[in-house]
């Protein structure tokens, strides 16, 4: 670990990462998706989905966060980001992934990151890269 | 007994005649800060002589969804009325102490964020009722957020034309080609609603995508 990252992970208070697996969430409505994500995100976890939320699912995430703010202490939001799913391919490609996808479930090329606000500053994403910056 | 047949048939008939005539609901959704009602306010000013709200340096300045009710568009001797429906800008996270930099007090800038939570929450449930819809993206800034993609995704999922405007391209950090790259799905017009540059492309893009409207 070099001496920069160190002096900054030395500022962060305790959070962890929770790995969570498709088939963890794949059997749940939006509802309970949605009630799992915030209750894991509010105990200051940063989550790894496997797969991805459907787009509703998304935006009724950001709909719950935002009515959390300013009931729940210290919570001002979370960064979230999805990566992996939606790299430019062929159709025969896009065809294959069609069929895995309704055949699983779910995305399973796609990695969705979700964080408390408070926590990750930032989530950088790039076609190739995704970087995570934490607060002080 | 004909007479009332006729009256049913008419009845049915002519709404359908009329469809395309109502007032298309044009949203314009976004990321703070963005220059959402900057655009709108341009086309606004234009077509009807006002603005349609306030803008401002401080991010979350619109914090309610704004209406222009019947705002005619000509662009190259076609008219188009529309309804404008400037929205909040959306966003993951909102902290009051970011209100603090801009020399807000402390319950000024709390009560700025409660209204911009809510004002999220309204833009969000607002995106059942577009027609069609313009992204305003900042083309200064990195367009691969999930905000926007998450806003886009709802819209394809709903069948709602969607049309991407990278704005702020006035500026020398603008970079429309990455807009272009991030999106290659969708039209993409590069413009400065600030100083009124392309927007005949801009129009051009929105009488095309009109057709697409149920």
């Amino acid at each position: 670990m070099t001496k920069e990252v160190r002096k900054h992970l030395g500022n962060i208070k305790g959070f962890a990462i929770q790995f969570i697996p498709y088939s963890e969430i794949k059997s749940l409505n939006a509802d309970d998706r949605i009630r799992k994500i915030l209750n894991i995100v509010l105990g200051n976890n940063i989550i790894i989905l496997q797969g991805k939320l459907k787009a509703e699912e998304e935006s009724r995430l950001i709909g719950d966060t935002m009515a959390m703010i300013g009931h729940v202490k210290d919570f001002k939001g979370i960064e979230l980001a999805v990566i992996g799913s939606d790299e430019k391919t062929n159709v025969f490609d896009r065809f294959r992934k069609s069929f895995v996808n309704v055949l699983s479930g779910g995305d399973m090329a796609a990695i969705t990151i979700i964080g408390p606000a408070s926590v990750v500053k930032e989530i950088k994403r790039n076609p190739k890269k995704i970087e995570l910056l934490l607060n002080k | 007994m004909a007479k009332k047949g006729i009256k049913g048939i008419l009845r049915r008939l002519l709404p359908a005649l009329f469809k395309n005539k109502k007032d298309i609901k044009l949203g314009f959704y976004g990321p703070p800060n963005a220059g959402k009602t900057s655009l709108a306010n341009r086309i606004c000013k234009d077509f009807t002589g006002e603005e349609i709200g306030t803008v401002s340096k401080v991010p979350h300045e619109t914090r309610n969804v704004q209406f222009k009710e019947k705002v005619e568009i000509s662009y190259k001797g076609k008219k188009m009325t529309f309804k404008m429906i400037d929205t909040p800008g959306i966003t993951t996270k909102v902290d009051y102490e970011d209100f603090l930099k801009y020399k807000m007090n402390k319950q000024d800038a709390k009560n700025r964020a409660k209204e911009a939570t809510q004002g999220i929450i309204e833009s969000i449930k607002w995106l059942d009722d577009m027609d069609l819809v313009v992204i305003v993206l900042d083309a200064t800034e990195n367009p691969y957020n999930q905000v926007n993609i998450t806003i886009i995704g709802n819209l394809v999922a709903r069948k709602i034309p969607v049309l991407i405007v990278a704005n702020k391209s006035d500026l020398n950090k603008a970079d429309v080609k990455k807009i272009q790259d991030a999106f290659p799905e969708y039209p993409v017009i590069g413009l400065s609603a600030k100083y009124g540059k392309n927007l005949d492309d801009f129009y051009d893009a929105i009488f095309k995508l009109s057709k697409k409207v149920k």
